[in-house]
């Protein structure tokens, strides 16, 4: 057991970095991209400072259309647009194509619900003051919701490593790929648990570090 | 200072169209301030958000300082909001910031330089007494403090006009008196024009000029503070004045009087209240008086007094005397037990 273990050792390393790598790299996408829709879509709601109905519902739509779909099909539906981009749809950075697109409006649908739950007392109060939109949204939004958006990236991080496994059947590699190809496949059940125990694990930490995160930023 | 002509604001909902403001008219004086006086739903929050256009009036003109407000763009209604300050019941200040945060903002929004609002914040701290609390958060304060703070931001920008959205609804007595104070102290020494919402008459007794009664987003009654006390026409104006003079008579007492006595509720007006009426009357008629309740409001340095006598005697003699009552231009009103 031992022995089949460090033998696997340099698999499982290199395995656990390609998750990191493409969990991380959707994850970055999820905030470039993800934070300013989750704002966009909240600013311009109906009765906000920004509103924009057209906008709104455009945004809302397309959130809610790649929201619906199952992530395995979409990982199938985007080989084409993968390939196009990179060349290759083999490959962590290749499965880090369809876990952004998933990720982004999952992402910014968190940081709209986040952005709901500060007082509407202070963005009035805010709008009194002749603050222009980018004002408010940097000044009172974003400081007021951040302990939601980190909570709300914790959750992302956890659903992308899910999701990342899947990503790795096909062709993506990481640790979901490893437990599959060499755990289940092979009846290896040593290697399934451990690299079970090793997502437990990873899950883990990525949630400590995000309550602990979120906590520190609230003043209130 | 403050134009409104023929405002109306209407909210369309599922059930139908609800009129929050419905053809109001008032004209505020530079340097006073106004009350606007309502039960909740009465419109008096939605008129003064139509005054900033936090609310958008669907007809009517709102003309702040010469300006029609619902004619500017978006980036001139900016700039005319920023000689607008505004304060709240729930003060909705930014929990994440700090005090000196939470002012520095207003400053920002009017693009102030980092140097103007390093030497202004301070100052403005200075003017509402909260010159330590610079480095606190909002939920450290108490909510007097976290009113002066809002206070501190809504005048960041020398704002002409200061409106109050129920102030001191959420602060308990004592609190309320020192903001009350500290308002007129800013209209005082500043010359902003004030107008404020509130559901306490005793409020614009204490603070107002002038002021508006609300009642389904109309205005039913307007005028100087201490002649709205003194002679209130709509019957809600009464019931907001009784509220704040509080003459009910307790029940005890009414069992002890005589069933052929009146009980009456003189009103003495102006100098009326400072002379011996009440002496005189007894001289000049038949009747005994006894004097139940009597009080005498300093409103605006004017005072106005309310007396409760029950007085005995021959009914002619009775209709003598309040007769006389009523020639010395004081208002006499039979009361009633109910």
């Amino acid at each position: 057991m031992i022995s089949s273990l460090t033998e696997l050792l340099p698999d499982m390393l290199k395995a656990f970095y390609e998750t990191l790598y493409m969990v991380g790299l959707s994850l970055l996408a999820a905030i470039i991209i993800g934070i300013p829709a989750g704002i966009l879509l909240f600013v311009s709601d109906r009765g906000l400072f920004y509103e924009n109905r057209v906008l709104n519902m455009v945004l809302g739509v397309i959130a809610n259309i790649i929201r619906s779909i199952p992530f395995l099909i979409l990982l199938v539906l985007l080989l084409p647009f993968t390939q196009a981009i990179l060349g290759t749809t083999i490959g962590p950075t290749a499965a880090a194509v369809p876990l952004s697109v998933a990720a982004i409006p999952f992402y910014a649908r968190l940081v709209e619900s986040s952005l709901r739950e500060v007082n509407k007392g202070m963005i009035e109060a805010a709008v009194a003051t002749g603050a222009k939109p980018w004002l408010i949204i940097r000044e009172v939004l974003l400081p007021e919701a951040k302990s939601g958006i980190i909570s709300g990236l914790t959750i992302t991080a956890i659903s992308l490593l899910g999701f990342s496994a899947m990503a790795g059947t096909v062709g993506g590699g990481g640790i979901g790929d490893l437990a599959i190809r060499f755990g289940y496949y092979r009846y290896d059940n040593k290697v399934l648990f451990t690299t079970v125990i090793l997502l437990v694990v990873l899950v883990q930490i990525i949630q400590f570090l995000g309550d602990w995160a979120a906590r520190k930023v609230d003043k209130r | 200072m403050i134009e409104l002509k023929h405002l109306n604001k209407e909210y369309k909902t599922k059930k139908g169209t609800i009129y929050g403001v419905r053809d109001v008219n008032l004209s505020i004086r530079k340097g006073e301030i106004f009350g606007i006086v309502g039960y909740s739903g009465a419109g008096k929050s939605s008129l003064l958000r139509c005054i900033n256009l936090l609310e958008k009036p669907t007809s009517g003109e709102v003309i702040v300082d010469g300006v029609n407000l619902t004619t500017l763009s978006k980036p001139q209604l900016r700039n005319a909001r920023q000689k607008i300050g505004m304060i709240f019941q729930h003060f909705h200040l930014i929990s994440s910031k700090t005090v000196f945060d939470n002012v520095a903002f207003a400053l920002k929004a009017a693009e102030k330089s980092a140097e103007e609002i390093k030497k202004r914040v301070p100052e403005l701290l200075q003017l509402v007494g909260l010159a330590d609390k610079a480095d606190q958060y909002p939920a450290q304060l108490s909510g007097g403090q976290k009113q002066r703070v809002a206070i501190a931001r809504a005048l960041a920008n020398d704002p002409q006009v200061l409106l109050c959205d129920e102030p001191t609804s959420a602060l308990d007595p004592m609190t309320t008196k020192s903001i009350l104070a500290l308002l007129r102290d800013i209209n005082q020494s500043l010359g902003i024009t004030i107008v404020l919402i509130t559901h306490e008459m005793e409020v614009v007794k204490d603070l107002c000029d002038n002021v508006a009664i609300m009642q389904g987003g109309v205005v039913i009654e307007q005028g100087a503070v201490y002649d709205i006390f003194a002679n209130p026409v709509q019957p809600l104006t009464r019931e907001f004045i009784q509220h704040a003079l509080d003459f009910k008579l307790p029940d005890p007492l009414w069992d002890k009087l005589d069933s052929g006595s009146k009980v009456v509720k003189i009103l003495f007006r102006g100098h009326a209240a400072e002379q011996a009426i009440i002496n005189q009357m007894l001289k000049v008629t038949n009747v005994q008086g006894n004097i139940l309740h009597g009080k005498i409001e300093y409103i605006k340095d004017k005072p106005l007094g309310t007396f409760i006598m029950e007085v005995k005697g021959e009914q002619s003699e009775i209709d003598k005397a309040l007769q006389f009552l009523v020639d010395q231009s004081c208002g006499v009103e039979v009361v009633n037990r109910d």
